[in-house]
């Protein structure tokens, strides 16, 4: 139960900055995912959170308490790592009741407390066992527990899930999410999957080298991106960028005119431009039409069914409504 | 983790099981084989049986050719006497001479190397690298090499004729700690993180999850080392005057004859197998540890 704060977040090792100050207040029990591609400092923001990276600039609070210089375990967090980081010579017991070893919690208080966090994850059959015996979404859970019993004010996830099939990340992303508001605690996750992204988060934070582009719920990032970055990023299929001088809307400094798939129509009269098709994806509920535009950049078009697809190198026209096109600058800041 | 399949059969050509006892998978290959192996292992063994003979016939026996090949009837004698007077010194006593040394050796050498190594690759300081080569290159430095100054030094600690100076000379080892910071640096950065995490302090981390996780590798050195400390001839040739201070590898050099003396060459045979006996019980107690490490693979 902890509210966090970033403030003006700055990290670089050596010369090189890595993260260019990052602000946000989260809230008592707020689920925040951090979103990003390969590269961009979202593991770093994490880890400062953590206490695993010192902060070169700014402020890291908990609970209104600066925890810049406070060791990890002082900071009443708990971490899960991407690679499980379970200790493998001790039984998936020993494993969650190492920290609380550490802190001299009383025998029965640990038994009681790994008792109830293996119920709750349902891997208590599995407490005598070591980690090796275990599959990848069992681990997964015995590191979950690990973070459960130390009754920490914040979780901190670090891409615990890109290590499972995607059938099991689906599952465990539901249960990560429920888990999180039956416990009611405040949770930081970090992953490059735009789904996990969408589906978890209260807010999420869109990451782009070292700057947070974007912060707000999903749905609002979806539907009104800052920037091209977070048009381009969140989104399966992403947004198309189409010229925005070809299309005579380069007034006021636009550079790009971004629409999003679902949001083009294919028509035969009125298109706003044209493109000819390089081959359509149908994927049964839905069916994505791949074109090649006049001005030779690709563009996808989203259509609800398999019936309205065009054949392949046919001459086609694309259509949209007004009200869904994203201007962007040259440097790929939203025009509004 | 699972090894590899390499065995997997090429698909399409049938899958033969090795079924036991079956006779034409064994051709003339398996039998000369296995003959070399026999021939491979009477020939090294033929000295140590020879050993064993001589330190079972007595003395006019031996010296009266052609030699036995037999043992005799001496056996008690020869090794009571071995072991209870010797020739300089009982050899029960360089036997403990030898374990002390050998112990002394392989347990400290694992514990220095083992800190040293966690030093290394778990902690940032000023020239860790310089450290770790300047190690390293004691490496190229064996103790022949630095065998004057190391006793001019052992000699001003007053340490001639005692086990410290049987020890202390030889307990840092490059090898080792070269080889527990190859382990160490297998393990994967995100075990020490949740262990800081966790609350564990650099030497708690170290006893609760480091030292379990080289079990394997401690007890591979460890067999390794206490041959080596107990097969040190040169070293203890040099600084123990005192019979009583002889380790056993040594002590039997020691039982040669000088000028006109007479060999006692039952009593030094049974010294030769005795000396054997203790690596080898190490190598045969501790394999069994060791191959139960590698079965149940900790990563």
């Amino acid at each position: 139960m902890a509210t966090v704060k970033l403030d003006n977040l700055k990290k670089s090792f050596g010369r090189i900055d890595v993260i260019h100050g990052v602000s946000m207040d989260i809230e008592d029990g707020e689920f925040i995912v951090i979103v990003g591609p390969s590269g961009c400092g979202k593991s770093t923001l994490l880890r400062m959170v953590a206490g695993l990276e010192t902060v070169t600039e700014g402020e890291v609070q908990i609970n209104g308490r600066r925890v810049n210089e406070v060791e990890p375990m002082d900071r009443d967090i708990a971490m899960v790592f991407q690679n499980y980081a379970l200790y493998p010579h001790m039984s998936v017991f020993d494993n969650m009741a190492y920290g609380l070893k550490i802190a001299r919690t009383p025998k029965d208080e640990i038994a009681e407390r790994v008792a109830s966090a293996a119920k709750l994850l349902q891997i208590e059959p599995y407490l005598k066992r070591k980690p090796r015996e275990l599959s990848g979404g069992q681990r997964q859970r015995v590191a979950m527990g690990r973070a459960i019993v130390r009754k920490p004010a914040v979780f901190l996830f670090d891409e615990p899930l890109s290590n499972l099939d995607a059938k099991l990340r689906v599952q465990m992303r539901l249960e990560i999410k429920q888990l999180q508001r039956e416990l009611g605690v405040t949770a930081l996750y970090v992953t490059h999957d735009q789904v996990e992204a969408m589906t978890l988060a209260d807010r999420m934070i869109v990451m782009n080298d070292g700057i947070a582009d974007q912060i707000g719920a999903p749905l609002d990032v979806y539907s009104d991106p800052e920037t091209a970055f977070v048009a381009g990023f969140i989104g399966s299929p992403p947004t198309n960028f189409l010229d925005a001088e070809l299309l005579g809307l380069s007034a006021g400094g636009a550079k790009a005119v971004g629409v999003r798939p679902e949001h083009l129509t294919i028509t035969e009269t009125g298109a706003k431009a044209a493109g000819t098709v390089l081959y359509a994806e149908a994927l049964g509920a839905e069916t994505l039409v791949h074109l090649r535009l006049a001005d030779s950049e690709l563009a996808t078009v989203r259509l609800d069914s398999a019936s309205a697809a065009p054949v392949e190198r046919a001459e086609v026209g694309l259509t949209w409504d007004d009200a869904h096109q994203m201007l962007f600058d040259a440097a790929g800041k939203r025009l509004r | 983790m699972t090894a590899p399949d390499t065995a997997r059969p090429a698909p399409g050509r049938k899958a033969k099981p090795p079924a036991p006892g079956m006779v034409e998978k064994r051709g003339s290959g398996y039998w000369l084989t296995h003959l070399g192996l026999i021939i491979g292992v009477l020939f090294i063994f033929f000295p140590i049986w020879l050993a064993f003979v001589a330190s079972t016939v007595s003395q006019p026996e031996i010296v009266h050719p052609p030699m036995p090949l037999w043992p005799g009837d001496q056996l008690w004698e020869n090794y009571s006497k071995a072991l209870v007077s010797g020739v300089n010194a009982p050899v029960a006593t360089m036997l403990l001479n030898s374990l002390v040394m050998a112990m002394g050796i392989a347990v400290g050498k694992i514990i220095i190397s083992l800190l040293s190594a966690f030093a290394i690759v778990y902690f940032r300081f000023p020239f860790r690298k310089v450290i770790f080569w300047l190690i390293f290159v004691t490496l190229m430095l064996p103790v022949e090499v630095r065998i004057v100054p190391t006793y001019e030094v052992v000699a001003g600690f007053g340490m001639l004729n005692s086990y410290p100076g049987l020890i202390f000379p030889l307990i840092a080892s490059a090898t080792a700690t070269f080889l527990f910071r190859q382990f160490f640096m297998t393990v994967p950065d995100e075990l020490a993180e949740a262990a800081r995490v966790d609350g564990a302090r650099p030497m708690r981390f170290f006893w609760d999850i480091i030292l379990p996780m080289s079990r394997t590798n401690i007890a591979a050195l460890f067999v390794i080392l206490f041959i080596y400390g107990w097969n040190q001839y040169l070293w203890p040739l040099l600084i123990t005057t005192d019979p009583s201070m002889n380790t056993i590898v040594m002590g039997i050099k020691q039982m040669f004859p000088s000028g006109d003396d007479i060999a006692d060459w039952p009593v030094i045979m049974a010294t030769s197998i005795l000396a054997m006996i203790p690596p080898v019980f190490v190598v045969v107690g501790m394999q069994r540890l060791f191959m139960r490490g590698l079965v149940d693979s900790e990563k």
